[in-house]
């Protein structure tokens, strides 16, 4: 029988949703256990919300002054000693993830699955390569344990459940690095819903023209709730920052609702937005690949188009 | 202070992926092979470090098979100084590939290894990690700017959440990401020179590398495809349409 270990993602004291994504792909395997682990310098809150996802069997936390942020060269060795005893070890596929996961699998000398999109048994899995252009199924060897991180996009969040999970501290007795220290993060300070969990996005490109410009999608986004992300030629262009990135190097994301406004759909954008439910597409060349994928097309000038729709919404 | 850099060939990102009807693999006969484009940007950065005095030496690292010369060569027009051919029959896993680099920095005992984050072919993103977790040393994965002062290394990190800064001691593993630099151009003349550049081949076989991948890769499909949408005319019907989803 499988034993999960999955890895909590956190920020600022609040646990990430991908934290959830990762409890659902582990709840597939149908193991006997499901333990999560927190690792920060104050776990408690983190461990109390953690608890009430439903899937989960024991809370486990490791408290350190040195967890306070997720240096992947000082959480691995942690990870790997309390992974001992456990058939798999799963992390969510966002930075976090994808930055400590693979130093763990290599503490524990086995391979690692990248970007779980679906479990077709204990130790076989569906993931994606060439930028989602092939799906592959692979075979973890069922004599190691197996290391993943998991698609988040392709797995709704494990919802809170009734009950609460017991929360156990783990004392590890783990000599950790100092050649790794934490200098700062520069956070973009935005009241608008998260892009990696919002319902509604809406992404601009090249089209937007200038960081100026780019006022026009902020806007419209906030009037419908929604999201704001981006092509990487907008990033490259200076237009928003690096985290609003969407595709196969930014963000994997799958809202209900995904608005590409000015973004003319190249494939490494496109395998970031496959999952999502409507993607409506505004651009002025009837030609762009974004076409070919949207659900729902209109061509012709988006700083027309904005300001029309806006007044529709009244 | 000596760097190395890993420098894999993979199918050109501008190529669009046909899995073949049989679902044994991708079809890469007859298609453009290129540098990972993450790989460009390492070395890129790599050149720049010793054009900066930081570095003297910068040695690119390929592992495959005997034809992955002519790639290395591109490695060298663009201004390596050497480069380090490990031989084998076929591409080999993330962590083969890790053991591999460890074994080379034993060797060569350089101050930085600088790889791409991922390449775009597996999309794996994991050798860095693990070259740093076998070697005992720092990791700046995704850096979008790199500043080396005093041994260490001042790493800025694209994260879901900003840009994240870690001081890092050298020696250490970078990782690239996009937004590092733009790789240069090769010139013609660059392209001569090269020739003359010297090639180590090494045979994996002699590294003492356990061989053993652990993921057998079993089927290959197309992903499924989004069913062809319907245009609309002006806002008015936009709006009209995403109403009746129920999506505004």
């Amino acid at each position: 029988m499988s034993k999960i270990l999955v890895i909590a993602e956190h920020l600022d004291g609040k646990l990430n949703p991908s934290t959830a994504r990762a409890v659902s792909a582990a709840v597939a395997i149908k193991p006997e256990a499901i333990d999560v682990l927190v690792l920060s310098d104050k776990v408690e809150p983190l461990a109390a919300e953690t608890a009430k996802i439903q899937g989960v069997t024991r809370v486990l936390t490791i408290a350190r002054a040195e967890n306070a942020h997720p240096l992947a060269a000082v959480l691995a060795p942690q990870i790997a000693k309390a992974a001992q005893g456990y058939s798999h070890v799963f992390a969510p596929s966002t930075t976090f993830g994808k930055d400590v996961a693979p130093r763990v699998a290599a503490l524990l000398g086995v391979a690692q699955v990248s970007d779980v999109m679906s479990v077709d048994n204990s130790h076989t899995f569906k993931r994606p390569i060439y930028a989602g252009n092939a799906i592959i199924t692979v075979e973890a060897d069922p004599l190691h344990a197996v290391v993943a991180t998991i698609r988040t996009a392709s797995w709704a969040a494990a919802v809170n459940g009734p009950q609460s999970a017991p929360i156990e501290a783990l004392s590890l007795d783990v000599p950790l690095p100092t050649h790794t220290r934490f200098v700062e993060l520069k956070q973009g300070k935005s009241d608008r819903p998260d892009l990696q969990s919002a319902n509604k996005v809406v992404s601009g490109g090249r089209g937007v023209g200038s960081k100026e410009n780019f006022e026009v999608i902020y806007k419209f986004a906030d009037k419908i709730g929604a999201a704001v992300g981006a092509s990487r030629a907008a990033v490259d262009a200076g237009y928003v920052p690096n985290e609003l990135q969407v595709g196969q190097t930014g963000k994997i994301i799958a809202p209900e609702l995904y608005m590409a406004i000015g973004i003319s759909g190249a494939i490494q954008h496109l395998t970031g937005i496959k999952d999502a439910g409507t993607i409506v597409a505004i651009n002025k060349d009837g030609e762009a690949p974004i076409f070919e994928v949207a659900d729902i097309g209109l061509v012709g000038d988006l700083f027309k188009i904005i300001p029309e729709l806006e007044q529709q919404l009244g | 202070m000596k760097i190395l850099v890993g420098y894999k060939r993979v199918v050109d990102y501008n190529v669009r992926i046909q899995v073949k009807p049989d679902g044994t693999g991708v079809v890469t006969d007859g298609v453009k092979l290129s540098a990972n484009p993450f790989d460009d940007i390492a070395l890129e950065e790599a050149l720049r470090l010793r054009e900066k005095g930081v570095a003297e030496e910068v040695v690119v690292v390929g592992i495959g098979p005997a034809d992955l010369t002519a790639h290395l060569r591109n490695g060298l027009a663009m201004g390596a100084n050497r480069a380090i051919h490990v031989v084998t029959p076929e591409a080999v896993q993330p962590l083969t590939a890790a053991r591999v680099f460890l074994k080379l920095v034993e060797k060569e005992q350089p101050g930085l290894v600088i790889l791409g984050k991922q390449a775009i072919d597996d999309d794996a993103n994991q050798t860095g990690q693990m070259l740093a977790a076998l070697w005992g040393r720092p990791q700046g994965t995704f850096a979008s700017k790199v500043e080396i002062a005093n041994g260490n290394a001042t790493v800025t990190r694209e994260v879901d959440a900003g840009l994240e800064v870690i001081e890092a001691e050298l020696p250490a593993v970078i990782t690239t990401d996009l937004r590092l630099n733009e790789p240069r151009f090769i010139k013609l003349p660059d392209i001569m020179k090269a020739k003359s550049k010297p090639i180590d081949t090494i045979e994996f076989s002699t590294l003492g590398v356990e061989a053993h991948d652990q993921l057998k890769t079993t089927n290959y499909t197309a992903p499924a495809k989004r069913s062809k949408g319907v245009m609309v005319k002006d806002a008015a019907e936009l709006v009209a349409v995403l109403k009746q989803k129920g999506l505004l």
